[in-house]
């Protein structure tokens, strides 16, 4: 099987010709349940993991849910300390 | 308080302080401070997911999507479009079509960028997201996202993570008597009292995360929010007694001595 160079999440990352997003997945033990694909920018649905293949210079999102929002703090202290 | 519900798009939540879930030192001192706190609703990002280092724990390891509404937000997102795409990722997991839209307008205040938000909100709100704005304390703001579909709105109390309370109780008022949907304050809060506040003016919930994950003690902190909003919406709902310039007597003056 031959290799292809996809951009998964910002980064360059050699799979399988071919792959299915659920391949690729697996291949990265990621659990789909908590998962969201973008394949070029466009949302997968899940019920099409399966049958959605992966093509040479395709770019990939594969997001979850992660803690929080902003994490920058305010410069100016007007009241309170830490 | 037994039929003191809040619903919004046919969702009943049990609690009006929702939480978020940043800052904190652990997953661990997350998961307490958000059972202290009482909430049923807790704000996650959406993020890309780590796929060198997958021995990171998961937020949702510890915060149990079956015992809490997981409010996905777009926080960081700084065009309608990248607010689209993550509100989109965030329906596509799974979880829950709830979307906390934040579309920031600058990196220093935070402020959010009203317009974007009002174009993504258009095109979530069609795509059949129940779409939750964060917006700024403005009442024609607040209107047009009603308008357009948005079930509650969530005007800031004061730029996110400032602490700084709610500025513009008047805004507040006004948007609560003209947008005729949930009102949900949300960022800026930074004690016990600025939520209490929110909850006296007769806002429905608020959303906090800074003011708790921030605090010297963030677990006494979270229980201190918990009281501010039963007090407050306690005493919305009791009526307050108006202002007055002078004194009241509370005693009765008939059957004093000497007279």
């Amino acid at each position: 099987m031959n290799n292809m160079i996809i951009t998964l999440n910002g980064e360059k990352k050699e799979v399988h010709d071919g792959i299915s997003i659920t391949g690729l997945l697996e291949f990265l033990k990621i659990q789909h349940q908590r998962v969201a694909v973008e394949l070029n920018m466009e949302v997968v649905r899940k019920d099409k993991f399966d049958v959605t293949a992966i093509h040479e210079g395709d770019s990939l999102e594969v997001v979850s849910f992660m803690a929080g929002g902003v994490d920058r703090g305010p410069e100016l202290t007007i009241q309170g300390s830490r | 308080m037994t039929d003191d519900r809040l619903i919004i798009a046919g969702i009943e939540f049990q609690s009006r302080l929702w939480v978020g879930t940043g800052k904190y030192k652990d997953f661990a001192e997350t998961k307490k401070a958000i059972e202290v706190s009482g909430t049923d609703v807790v704000t996650v990002s959406v993020r890309r997911v780590n796929i060198i280092d997958k021995s990171k724990e998961n937020l949702l390891d510890y915060i149990d999507p079956k015992k809490y509404k997981i409010l996905p937000n777009t926080a960081g997102c700084y065009t309608a479009k990248d607010a689209i795409r993550t509100a989109m990722l965030a329906a596509e997991a799974g979880i829950t079509k709830l979307v906390k839209l934040e579309v920031i307008g600058d990196d220093r205040t935070l402020f959010p960028d009203n317009e974007a938000t009002l174009e993504a909100a258009r095109v979530l709100v069609k795509e059949g997201l129940i779409v939750l704005p964060y917006t700024s304390d403005d009442p024609i703001m607040a209107k047009k996202l009603v308008d357009i579909g948005c079930p509650a709105v969530m005007p800031l109390a004061a730029p996110i993570g400032s602490g700084l309370g709610i500025r513009n109780p008047y805004n507040i008022r006004i948007i609560m008597e003209t947008a005729k949907v949930p009102i949900i304050v949300d960022a800026g809060v930074g004690t016990a009292s600025d939520v209490a506040l929110a909850m006296e003016l007769g806002c429905d919930a608020v959303l906090l995360n800074t003011a708790i994950a921030g605090a010297k003690d963030p677990i006494a902190m979270a229980e201190a929010m918990k009281y501010g909003v039963l007090g407050g919406r306690l005493a919305y709902k009791a009526g307050r007694i108006p202002k007055k310039l002078y004194a009241t007597a509370s005693s009765p003056l008939e059957g004093m001595i000497g007279n």
